[in-house]
Order: C-alpha cells, then sequence, then structure tokens
C-alpha cells in the first residue's frame, strides 16, 4: 500500500473494482494530491479508465476506500467527445454551460489555453485539438482542485500532444491543481508527469517519478527499455514560474 | 353554417376552427422545445414508445374512469421511468428493449380495449388524431398543460443541455443526472398526452421530431432552434388545418405532411445556400 501524505485531495485504499463477477482493478491505493501531476500508463485493458473513474466518482469501487477532502471540485476532460450536428452551439457557450467562473476567471483561462480565437465556433466545426483546449477550458472554468485527463492526447499528431502536455503543465502551476491524466504516449508523460502509475491487468505493477519507473523491471517488460527519441520534449520544474501563453497551433 | 359535434352542444363553423387552431398552435409552442432535445438526444424512438404506450392509457382510462389525458400520462410516465431503470441494467440494447415496450404496450392497449364490452371507441381517431373534435376542456388540458411543460423544461434548460453534451461530464460537474432525465421524460410523456388527440399515437412523434428538424437550419443556439420549431410547428398546423379544410383531408396526417414539406423546403434551401458558399 502507498504511504500516504497529509495533503491527499482523493485518496484511494486498496480499491478493487469488479464487473459482472470480472475484476478489473485489485488492490489499488492512490493519494491525488494538490500540484502533482499523476499519469497513469498501461496496455489497452490495463485498468487505466476504471482507475480514473473511481478518482473522479464516476465509478464505485466494489472494495476499498476512497475519501474526499471536503469541497474537492474536479474538471474532468473525458476522451471522446462528439456533439450531435443538429444541436447549435459555440464554444462560449458551452464552456458557459459550467455556469462557476465569473468574468476574470473567464479571461484569465481563456487567455491561458488560447481558446479566444475558437469562442464564436460552432462546435462541429472544431479540430481535434481546438476540441480538447476547449475541453481543458471548460474544465478550468469549475475552478477545479483536481484536474482528471482521460487520454487528452488521444488523435492528435506528435506536435500538438507536445504542446498539449505543456499546457497541461503550465496549467497545473499556474492554478495548482492536481492532475490525474491517462496516456499511452510514454516519451511525451514521462517528461511531464511527478509520478507514473503503470498498469497492468487491474494491478500496479510499477509506480513512483518518471525516471525510477523507467528502470522498473515490470516497465521495461511491458514497454520495453528504451524509450523514443521525443522523450523529455519539454523541460519541467515545478520551481520554475511558468510562461504564459497557449500551447502552439495544433488544428488537425 | 352549423355543424353538429355532439350529441349535447353545437357549434358554428368558426369556433370548430377555431377550437382545433387553439389546439395545434398550442401543442406546437411546446412540442418544439421538447422536440429539440428528443432531436439532440436522439430519442426519437424512445418517444415513439412512450407514443405506443398511450394507448394503454386510453384503455385504463376507459377502465377505471378517469380522464384519458390523466391516464395517458400516468402511462407514459410509468414507461418512461421502466425505461430509465432497464438502461441502468443493461442486460438488452437500448433498442430492443424499447422495442418490446413500444409494441408490447400498443398490443396490450389494444388488447384492453377489445376486452371492454358495450364500449365503443374511435381507435382511428386515437391512432391518427382528430383535432376536430377538440373541445374547449381539451384545450384547458393543452394550454395549462403546456405552460406546466414549458416553465419545467424552462427549470431544467441548463443541466438538461450539459448532459445532452456529455452525460459523464455533466455528472462530474454536479448535475444530478437520473432527476433531471426522469423529469424530461415526464415532460415528453405529458407533451404526448396533450398531442394525442390532435396527431394521434402513430403521428405524434412526428411533431416533436419534424419542425425541430427544419429549424436547424436557421438556429445559431439551442434557444432559437426552440423557438424556431416552435414556429414552424405553428406554421404546419395551420398548413395542415388549411389543406384539412380544403380538401377534407385527415386533419393530423395533414398537419405531419405539411410539416414535411416545410423540413423538406427549408433543407433544400440550406443546401443551396450552402453550395453556393
Amino acid at each position: 500500500m502507498q504511504a500516504s501524505g497529509p495533503s491527499a485531495l482523493i485518496r484511494l485504499q486498496d480499491v478493487a473494482v469488479a464487473f459482472s463477477g470480472r475484476s478489473i482493478l485489485q488492490d489499488v491505493s492512490l493519494d491525488v494530491v494538490a500540484g502533482r501531476i499523476t499519469t497513469l500508463v498501461g496496455n489497452n485493458g490495463a485498468g487505466k479508465t476504471t482507475l480514473l473513474r473511481v478518482v473522479i466518482g464516476l465509478t464505485h469501487p466494489s472494495a476499498g476506500q476512497v475519501r474526499r477532502a471536503s469541497r474537492v471540485r474536479i474538471g474532468y476532460v473525458p476522451q471522446h467527445f462528439s456533439v450531435d450536428v443538429n444541436l447549435p452551439i459555440t464554444a462560449r457557450r458551452f464552456m458557459a454551460l459550467s455556469g462557476r467562473a465569473d468574468a476574470a476567471r473567464w479571461q484569465e483561462v481563456v487567455a491561458d489555453t488560447g481558446v479566444a480565437g475558437l469562442l464564436d465556433q460552432p462546435l462541429q466545426g472544431l479540430s481535434g485539438g481546438e476540441m480538447r483546449r476547449i475541453l481543458l477550458a471548460r474544465a478550468l472554468l469549475q475552478h477545479p482542485s483536481v484536474l482528471a485527463l482521460d487520454e487528452p492526447a488521444a488523435g492528435l499528431d506528435g506536435r500538438s500532444q507536445g504542446a498539449l502536455y505543456r499546457l497541461i503543465g503550465t496549467l497545473r502551476d499556474r492554478y495548482g491543481c492536481a492532475v490525474v491524466v491517462i496516456s499511452h504516449d510514454l516519451n511525451l508523460v514521462m517528461a511531464a508527469s511527478d509520478e507514473v502509475l503503470c498498469l497492468e491487468h487491474g494491478r500496479i505493477a510499477c509506480r513512483g517519478a518518471p525516471a525510477s519507473v523507467i528502470e522498473h523491471p515490470e516497465y521495461q517488460k511491458l514497454f520495453g527499455s528504451h524509450l523514443g527519441p521525443d522523450t523529455g520534449v519539454f523541460p519541467h520544474d515545478h520551481h520554475d514560474h511558468p510562461a504564459h501563453g497557449p500551447a502552439g497551433g495544433d488544428r488537425g | 353554417m352549423i355543424i353538429r359535434r355532439t350529441a349535447r352542444r353545437e357549434v358554428t363553423v368558426d369556433e370548430f376552427i377555431l377550437t382545433a387552431l387553439a389546439a395545434g398552435l398550442g401543442l406546437a409552442m411546446v412540442a418544439g422545445p421538447l422536440g429539440s432535445f428528443v432531436v439532440w438526444r436522439r430519442m426519437a424512438y424512445f418517444g415513439e414508445t412512450l407514443a405506443h404506450s398511450a394507448l394503454l392509457g386510453v384503455a385504463l382510462g376507459f377502465l377505471f374512469g378517469i380522464n384519458l389525458n390523466l391516464g395517458i400520462l400516468v402511462v407514459c410516465v410509468v414507461v418512461a421511468v421502466l425505461l430509465v431503470v432497464l438502461r441502468q441494467y443493461q442486460r438488452l440494447a437500448s433498442d430492443t428493449v424499447l422495442g418490446i415496450l413500444a409494441h408490447s404496450s400498443l398490443s396490450l392497449g389494444l388488447v384492453a380495449i377489445a376486452f371492454m364490452e358495450g364500449l365503443r371507441v374511435d381507435l382511428m381517431g386515437y391512432l391518427f388524431g382528430d383535432i376536430l373534435a377538440v373541445t374547449p376542456t381539451d384545450l384547458y388540458w393543452i394550454y395549462g398543460g403546456g405552460v406546466l411543460v414549458l416553465a419545467t423544461l424552462v427549470g431544467i434548460w441548463r443541466p438538461l443541455l450539459s448532459l445532452t453534451l456529455h452525460e459523464e461530464m455533466a455528472r462530474v460537474e454536479g448535475v444530478r443526472v437520473l432527476p433531471v432525465q426522469l423529469v424530461f421524460m415526464a415532460l415528453v410523456a405529458a407533451t404526448i398526452a396533450l398531442a394525442m388527440q390532435i396527431v394521434g399515437i402513430l403521428l405524434v412523434i412526428s411533431m416533436l421530431i419534424i419542425p425541430a428538424a427544419a429549424a436547424r437550419a436557421f438556429a445559431r443556439t439551442p434557444e432559437q432552434m426552440a423557438v424556431v420549431a416552435a414556429l414552424i410547428g405553428a406554421l404546419a398546423v395551420l398548413g395542415g388545418l388549411a389543406g384539412s379544410f380544403r380538401w377534407d383531408l385527415p386533419t393530423g396526417p395533414a398537419i405531419v405532411v405539411s410539416a414535411t414539406a416545410l423540413f423538406a423546403v427549408v433543407t433544400s434551401v440550406r443546401g443551396a445556400v450552402a453550395a453556393r458558399l
């Protein structure tokens, strides 16, 4: 079991999830801590999405405990998001639906996520990368203490993925929220994460800081011993004050 | 000219037409906004299922001697709740569940009516509507119920729109998804009860879907679409009634044909404009 720090916003202890008698997660413990980016990696079916759903309260564990600090607010960016072609709605209206942001917060979030030029576009006309930034902006308008991102870079090209992870790191530093992110792209997440949880068949195969996890035998068994040339595409220093401004263009 | 409509009361043609018109316009005002959500949430088949179950409500209304609208409302709400609950425990695909409930409830209604000895029911009127048989009392139901439905829809507009866009995001953001869904389904059920006499069980969903689909061409916001859908629905009622009186057509189907014609014109014009740009 993981040693738990005192500042956990959400604490999972020995959590298990089973559907129709089939075990999806077993004995998973996790602390979600303010200011920390926790990345869940693993092959398809490893239990990453289920774990994220337990963290944000969409799935109830069949065993174990989930404790949330009072007033924990969650901003959630789902992996799949599509809008019915018959629903006429702009990005501005979509973001405003959350209804929690005042004008100052709105301006701050719009500037930080670089979505000012997208606000009056119909949601159906946005590219994958633009939609991700709008979803991220909407999540930030909730004043989240925890930002939960389900494969935010899925479907984006390598350059856009790098820009998106840079943006996530910047937003974490700026807003001080905990970030729990699922990713398949190990090259990118290794540089962006504070903690990596490597899942296999519903169990935590290994965990820790990226530098130590990539040396772990279980990790190497799952993903190989060498990361690709893009590893560490951007520097990551928690004590640096982040530069303002959005991620680069990512249309397409 | 005098038309004998009931055994007890005679009405003039003007009153006759105005009552039908008022009923149709009242329905259009409610069906437009609600139908927009039915379209956005892709719930046309769900609506069909509720509409089919309305005949069971008619049968129960006769059986217990209660107002038929109330009977329809109760049955539709029960079926709606049943559908929501069954969706939570999916063992069967949604459309399979809908198919089972739609046709079994319609058949159950027909069988129940057949068992009622001494009762002569105008089945065609229930299946295809009879707007010309609407009474002033029905108008109270349509307008009273309509105002209630619209007020409730306005009250749940924001959370309903949120969960229409993404149910799980809405849930994480604090929307109480199940209660909002149940209220919405109850509103659809109530609208079906109000609309049945006008366009009938088999055509009622068309008044929810066709004006909303046509309104999409003009709308830039969800609210605009809801309002334009209501206006297109009103035009369809006017056109259908006019056609019905001019050519002695069955009124419910004439209204639906009128709505379809409007949809075809609007969609064609939109396509032509888009092709030029």
